[in-house]
């Protein structure tokens, strides 16, 4: 399946995305929901405060280390910082995600757009973009402070400790994978459910099992090794690159039309 | 008109679990045409909307909308022909009016869309309000931009869904002489109402429905095939024997008296019976004080069909 994926990936010339889909709609889709995301008081104040709670924390933790910590434990300490950033990313698209599906259908806007020929493929991959993109430059924001910070008023062995190169690389690649798996998740959710906060309740839980697993190696319940992580990016790489394909499938026109009598 | 029509529609049924939301429709709408669905609240117009515009399936029977069959395979196919507008405009209240159409020419990869927009607000006298948000417009502005949404792709056939519900009159009349407009501009529209007058003033032909069709016609068809023409005669007084003033005459099927003591005769053609009528009544000696042909307003024949068991009325 993921080879399909990749053959029409290359194929996608001008006009046509992935799986033949079309990159116009999916831009439309897009631009739209940048446009309202800017202009929704709930999105915008979840973008300005769940960063900043998050980014608190791990910062004066990293800040307060002291400089004589055995190398092991300062790893450890930095690794529970570094994860904390990564809730960001797992909780800032699943409240927009939330409202995907349940969100336009519950303000009346689903049914004319089932009416263009736009694809559930299509409608979904724009409003996964349109989520992933804030995500990725509220949560490198964040990491970009966090190591300046770091840099300049952390202990000088803390601040090497925290900015090793695979460290790094791993909180770079992680970001957009735990993006995606809540992204998809909660989109499929909002897809199925009936109603818009048994959405948001449902998919804050669901963006939390990347967490979990990540969390059990910094607890080093689980051994950090580097075939772990490797397994673990592959796994949702692989749930990130197939989530539209599996959101489309339980995507059903005719329910999410029809499901509820209470269409204003 | 040589081309195609615009929907052919045969033994269309939709259920939603045991309940039928309509039953066995069929007919056809020709290019250019008009065609009003008429019905009361629950009888399955906005299902027949939704079926024909590819949003849910049916349960039984055929459709060719806009020259392609409806079948899953061609969704997307009949989408790019179509426009839906529905009972509630659902506009992105966040966005305004020319983003909203923005967003909807996307979806459509309309070309020229910055034009294609610009005509569409004028068509329904919104350019001056492109810049605002839906937010602020009023119900009857919105319901304006839904059918400039609806516009945006040029649509083979439009389908409006009850345009005027909820309206205040004036709103409803401004989108009324909208619709006679793009009726004047030859565009097809499959227009859903459950208000007679709207149906009569701006439909070419009328299928009137309660989850089975009952009939289509014209307008005034309806009102001919319904209702046998009449005559009313009102006399000073009571006829002595209007067996035999009235019994004979040609072109006078049967006579009755009516609650208010008119007589009223059943005739085939009024034209020919009125003045064999008045000759009848001045032999009889009767003092006259009118007579006219009676009207039946669409009114009627609505009431009756909806009203009317659809075993009888199929048959
Ligand atoms: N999603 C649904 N589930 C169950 N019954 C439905 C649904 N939608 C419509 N119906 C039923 O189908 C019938 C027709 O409804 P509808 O098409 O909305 O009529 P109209 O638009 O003419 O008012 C009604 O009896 C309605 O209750
Ligand atoms: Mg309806």
């Amino acid at each position: 399946m993921s080879m399909s994926v990749i053959r029409s990936l290359r194929r996608g010339g001008a006009g046509a995305g992935f799986g033949g889909m079309s990159a116009g709609r999916i831009r439309a889709v897009f631009r739209k929901e940048l446009r309202d995301f800017r202009r929704n008081r709930f999105i915008v104040g979840t973008m300005a405060v769940v960063p900043l709670v998050f980014m608190v924390l791990p910062t004066v933790e990293l800040l307060t280390m002291p400089a004589g910590l055995p190398t092991s434990a300062l790893d450890t300490r930095i690794g529970l910082a570094m994860l904390y950033l990564l809730i960001v990313p797992a909780m800032v698209p699943a409240a927009i995600s939330a409202y995907s599906v349940i969100g336009e259908r519950d303000q009346g806007t689903l049914e004319p757009v089932l009416t263009t020929p736009i694809r559930a493929e299509e409608f979904l991959v724009g409003k996964a973009l349109a989520a992933l993109l804030p995500t990725l430059f509220i949560s490198y924001t964040m990491f970009g402070v966090f190591l300046g910070c770091a840099e300049l008023f952390a202990q000088p062995a803390v601040a090497t400790a925290a900015l090793r190169g695979p460290q790094l690389l791993a909180q770079l690649l992680f970001t957009p994978l735990v993006a995606g798996w809540s992204i998809w998740v909660v989109i499929a959710i909002s897809a199925r459910v009936s109603d818009v906060r048994v959405a948001q309740q449902l998919g804050t839980l669901a963006s939390l099992p990347p967490l979990a697993v990540s969390s059990l190696m910094s607890f080093n319940v689980i051994h950090p090794t580097l075939r772990l992580a490797v397994t673990l990016a592959a796994v949702l790489l692989v749930v990130d690159s197939l989530g539209w394909r599996a959101v489309a499938a339980v995507f059903d026109r005719e329910r999410l039309i029809t499901g509820s009598r209470a269409l204003r | 008109m040589s081309s195609t029509p615009a929907l052919v529609v045969e033994g269309l049924t939709k259920h939603f679990g045991g309940r039928t939301a309509f039953s066995e429709a069929s007919f056809t709408v020709e290019p250019g045409e008009v065609f009003g669905f008429l019905g009361p609240n629950g009888a399955g117009k906005t299902s027949t909307v939704r079926t024909l515009g590819t949003l849910i399936a049916p349960t039984a029977g055929s459709a060719v909308v806009a020259g392609l069959p409806l079948t899953p395979a061609n969704g997307v196919g009949i989408r790019r022909r179509i426009s839906v507008m529905p009972e509630s405009p659902g506009l992105y209240l966040r966005l305004t009016v020319a983003e909203n159409l923005e967003f909807f020419a996307g979806l459509h990869e309309l070309p020229g869309a910055r034009d294609r927009i610009e005509r569409a607000l004028r068509a329904v006298n919104l350019s001056d309000r492109a810049g605002d948000p839906c937010r602020a417009l009023s119900k009857g502005l919105r319901q304006r931009v839904g059918l400039a949404r609806a516009l945006l792709n040029d649509p083979t056939v439009l389908f409006l869904d009850e345009p005027t519900s909820g309206l205040d009159p004036v709103a409803a009349r401004e989108v009324h002489d909208l619709i006679a407009d793009l009726r004047g501009r030859g565009v097809t529209i499959f227009l859903t109402t459950h208000r007679l007058a709207e149906a009569e003033r701006l439909c070419d032909r009328v299928a009137i429905m309660n989850t089975t069709l009952r009939t289509i016609g014209r307008p005034d068809e309806l009102r001919e095939r319904l209702f046998r023409k009449s005559l009313e005669v009102r006399t000073r007084a009571p006829l002595a024997d209007p067996d035999r003033v009235f019994g004979a005459l040609d072109g006078v099927e049967s006579w009755q008296l009516d609650g208010s003591g008119a007589y009223v005769l059943a005739v085939s053609d009024p034209d020919s019976a009125a003045p064999a009528a008045v000759r009848a009544l001045v032999a009889a000696d009767a003092d006259v004080l009118s007579l006219s042909q009676s009207q039946h307003s669409l009114e009627d024949v609505y009431l009756r069909l909806i009203e009317s068991d659809p075993e009888v009325s199929a048959a």
